[in-house]
């Protein structure tokens, strides 16, 4: 029996970091993975599972600004990281330059892998603002989209550099 | 139940010994990815993530020592000039993202046959540094050290500290052969070290027997054709490996068959920009 507040025997407890906020996870088992306890306990559906073993890329997360798959991170090591998800990119409600420029380029098809893509473009234009195509490309090799949209989608990426330098805030 | 997350060396040892049945997680690449498809259930965890001591590289001695927490994308982005093949083997590991968790201490740890820097490691003869609360250090050399797809000779209270190589004068180089670029487990990769301070080629090849193999006959013939001055011949002749093949697929979706060894030593052997050319190649052919 589990409820809130008391963790079961072989349950653990532990707090995460989650783009700025604190959630606090009750009682959660050991083994599970970090895109596991975001979109069934912590209620941030935004990180995708498709595979759960590292290969496609729909669950992309940053790990203490590191871009990695939430499903290779083992939830209970996550305590004293600062974990930031496709929830995180834009204020609620606000998109981010790069998810308009994803709508504006039509670079959306079945939109499953899209926010696996858009927290790597992210990633990516924050270290390396005028990354080249073939940069870009490598960038988002992780990221599978099986509606193989990827002209679209490294058009919006191109789109997003373009309005940066031409001014627009990040 | 139970999670050691501990900062220190000392702080790691001290909860491998209390709880040797604990499964090490660095990365977690691979270790995540078995309890997800359910494969392993843990019941206790020494995370190694916040190790200072395992982050460290030296190069200061004549060796090179890399901690085992060093990530590939580390490798990849800092020590390329230090160690050109190991950051060749790392450019080729999935994907950025598994490239900035996954860790040389896991590819050995791990010990499987298409671990992608086991060529590397296993051409420079790399010796493992495992360390126990009890015994202090032990080293091994990684043919000692991998005993089997996916076994090694660690014990269950001992973790991979660190992992040693020569420094080596010469060029390097690594080639991969998978269905496409990038995300690919090795169907039959190759790692070659021209070793000139000892006038000897050193090659390791993975994915094509159950542990990494060092074709030494082959690398033997060399020398002596070196030693006679038949350098001139620019004849191919590819290396026999010297144990027979039998992969074992390290995860379920690969099911794609091993070409003989012997293709891939032939395109290793071409001038690096040739095709399977782990470095130019991803460069000029960029996924997905």
């Amino acid at each position: 029996m589990t409820d809130a507040t008391t963790p079961a025997p072989d349950a653990l407890a532990y707090d995460l970091t989650i783009n700025g906020r604190t959630h606090s996870v009750p009682s959660a088992w050991l083994g599970e993975s970090l895109l596991y306890v975001l979109r069934e306990r912590l209620g941030l559906p935004g990180s995708k599972n498709a595979c759960d073993q590292g290969e496609c890329g729909s669950c992309s997360i940053q790990l203490d600004g590191q871009l990695v798959c939430s499903c290779c991170v083992m939830a209970a090591d996550a305590v004293d990281a600062e974990i930031r998800t496709v929830e995180g990119v834009a204020p609620e409600g606000e998109l981010s330059d790069v998810q308009q420029a994803f709508l504006d380029e039509g670079a959306v098809q079945c939109g499953f892998c899209i926010p696996g893509l858009i927290v790597s473009v992210h990633d990516l234009l924050e270290k390396d603002p005028t990354a080249d195509q073939l940069t870009v490309r490598e960038a988002i090799s992780g990221n599978l989209c099986r509606c193989t949209g990827y002209g679209r989608i490294l058009q919006a990426v191109e789109t997003v550099q373009e309005r940066r330098a031409e001014g627009g805030a990040a | 139940v139970s999670i050691a997350r501990p900062t220190d060396l000392d702080g790691a040892l001290a909860a491998l010994a209390e709880r040797p049945d604990a499964n090490l997680l660095a990365g977690g690449t691979d270790l995540q990815v078995e309890i997800n498809l359910g494969h392993r259930r843990p019941d206790a965890i020494v995370a190694l993530r916040r190790v200072e001591e395992l982050r460290a590289h030296d190069a200061s001695n004549g060796a090179i020592e890399l901690g085992a927490g060093v990530t590939y994308g580390t490798i990849e982005r800092d020590l390329a000039d230090l160690v050109p093949g190991l950051a060749m083997a790392s450019r080729t590991v999935g994907s950025p993202q598994i490239r900035n968790a996954g860790t040389i201490g896991g590819n050995l740890g791990t010990s499987s046959p298409a671990g992608d820097c086991l060529p590397w490691l296993a051409a420079l003869d790399a010796e493992v540094v495992l360390v126990s609360a009890a015994d202090g250090e032990r080293v091994l050399p990684i043919a000692d050290f991998i005993t089997g797809p996916k076994r090694n000779a660690r014990r269950d209270d001992e973790l991979i500290r660190a992992v040693r190589v020569p420094r080596v004068a010469g060029p390097q180089h690594v080639a991969k052969v998978g269905p496409r670029n990038a995300m690919v487990i090795s169907v039959a990769s190759l790692a070659i070290v021209v070793d000139t301070d000892h006038r000897r080629v050193r090659v390791g090849m993975g994915s094509v027997g159950p542990v990494p193999v060092r074709p030494t006959a082959a690398e033997d013939a060399r020398q002596r054709r070196a030693r006679l001055g038949l350098d001139d011949d620019r004849r191919r002749r590819p290396a026999r490996a010297s144990r027979p093949p039998a992969p074992t697929p390290p995860r379920p979706s690969t099911t794609t068959a091993a070409p003989p060894p012997t293709a891939v030593t032939r395109s290793g052997c071409s001038p690096p920009a040739a095709s399977g050319g782990a470095w130019d190649d991803r460069r000029h052919h960029a996924c997905p």
